[in-house]
């Protein structure tokens, strides 16, 4: 089963759930940390890194002396990063998605794609918890590929929880996508309720069952409860605001271990979703 | 010769736009018999990047020898060197105005990008 932890406004506590929840999984877990612009998971799992590979993406390279300079290479680029002025193309790498449309596209076969580094996927383990975390080079644009590359790191069996970035753009789908279910980590607050309806509404048309945790849920207003009970969407688990797991947060420990009570509550929470992912299956056996 | 003025509403009376790659139109003038021709941009303005690159492709198509606007990317300053186009920013008031004054020798030709890419 692969659960994956979203939000839409950032600073919720995708994290915190992810990696607490990966530490009270029954059976074997694994946590993908998939906010590769900003993996923080490590922090709290205190991993052992076992291997680490580059992710690179196909970027083109012309050969002048086969190049006609007829400019389809150009043409066919959505992204930009090919320009054929004067019968030269010129390419910006830095735009450049690694779709391979214009090698495909050259009529005279002129473009040959190099591999161009844009981040690493290093995996290991933190005690019984399987370890993978996506980084994404610094000054690069585009993570999805790095997520992508994380994602294929996941074993076979067992729990996977992918921790995912914030907002709801291309790295967020690349992050949800496969995923059984999604738990959608929101704050009592009007930013976090503006942001958790947009995270609502990808998910839907992601089509992924999907539920709520309110973190710091005694701070705020009601308007976050009001709107899951108007939508019927479950709300999973509500985490007040607690200054013991504000401490143990601080110094980058596990609430689960520091706080007895809510190794309880997210071992709840695991459960709660074992049997909601269960359910099509049951129907469907 | 042919000059390309980055313009805000297509005619010679509208004001320079600041913007080279996401100016809404260009105002293609020949210097010499004062003809001009308005070029619609609409294509670039929503690009999600490489709108610089575009737009001096599409200088270069319309066989401009040189470009007048407001500020000029690393990335489109490399297009259009690359396509022989000569580059005069910092240009203000209207397009009509612009011209003069880049016939005049007003307008310092651009040796470097003026203004940092936005993927910097």
């Amino acid at each position: 089963m692969i659960i994956a932890v979203a939000s839409g406004k950032g600073g919720t506590g995708k994290t915190t759930v992810a990696v607490n929840l990966a530490a009270v999984m029954p059976g074997p877990a694994t946590y993908i940390d998939c906010d590769v612009e900003e993996p923080n998971g490590h922090i709290f799992l205190k991993p052992d890194i076992e291997r680490s590979h580059t992710v690179a993406i196909p970027t083109p390279s012309v050969d002048a002396e086969k190049c006609t300079g007829c400019g389809r290479c150009a043409e066919v680029c959505r992204y930009n990063a090919l320009a054929c002025v004067r019968g030269k193309v010129l390419v910006f790498p830095e735009l450049c998605h690694g779709c391979g449309g214009c090698a495909l596209a050259c009529p005279v076969k002129a473009i040959t794609e190099t591999d161009r580094p844009v981040g690493v996927v290093e995996s290991g383990r933190s005690g019984a918890i399987g370890f993978v975390q996506g980084r994404l080079n610094v000054g690069m644009a585009m993570s999805p590929p790095v997520i992508r590359a994380a994602k294929t790191e996941a074993p076979p069996d067992g729990t996977v929880i992918i921790d995912a970035p914030p907002g709801t753009s291309c790295p967020v789908i690349a992050a949800l996508n496969g995923s059984d279910y999604v738990i959608l980590v929101t704050e009592p607050t009007p930013f976090g309720l503006h942001d958790l309806k947009l995270a609502v509404e990808t998910v839907r048309e992601l089509g992924v069952p999907f539920g709520i945790v309110i973190n710091r849920s005694d701070v705020g207003d009601a308007r976050v409860t009001q709107y899951c009970h108007r939508e019927k969407i479950p709300i999973l688990l509500e985490i007040p605001d607690d200054r013991r797991v504000a401490e143990a947060y601080s110094r980058g420990e596990m609430a689960v271990d520091a706080v007895p009570e809510w190794r309880e509550q997210f071992g709840r929470l695991a459960q709660l979703i074992a049997d909601v992912a269960a359910e099509p299956v049951e129907e469907s056996g | 010769m042919k000059i390309v003025v980055t313009a805000s509403k297509p005619s010679l009376d509208s004001p320079v736009d600041a913007r080279f790659g996401r100016a809404p139109y260009f105002i293609a003038v020949d210097t010499e018999t004062g003809e001009w021709e308005a070029h619609d941009n609409k294509q670039n303005l929503n690009a999600a990047q490489g709108a610089g690159i575009q737009a001096a492709e599409t200088v270069s198509r319309l066989g401009a020898e040189a470009v007048i606007t407001g500020h000029c990317g690393p990335k489109a300053y490399r297009t259009l060197t690359a396509a022989g186009i000569g580059i005069a920013v910092g240009a203000e008031g209207t397009v009509a105005e612009a011209v003069e004054a880049y016939k005049n020798g007003k307008l310092t030709p651009a040796d470097s990008p003026d203004v940092e890419g936005h993927w910097a």
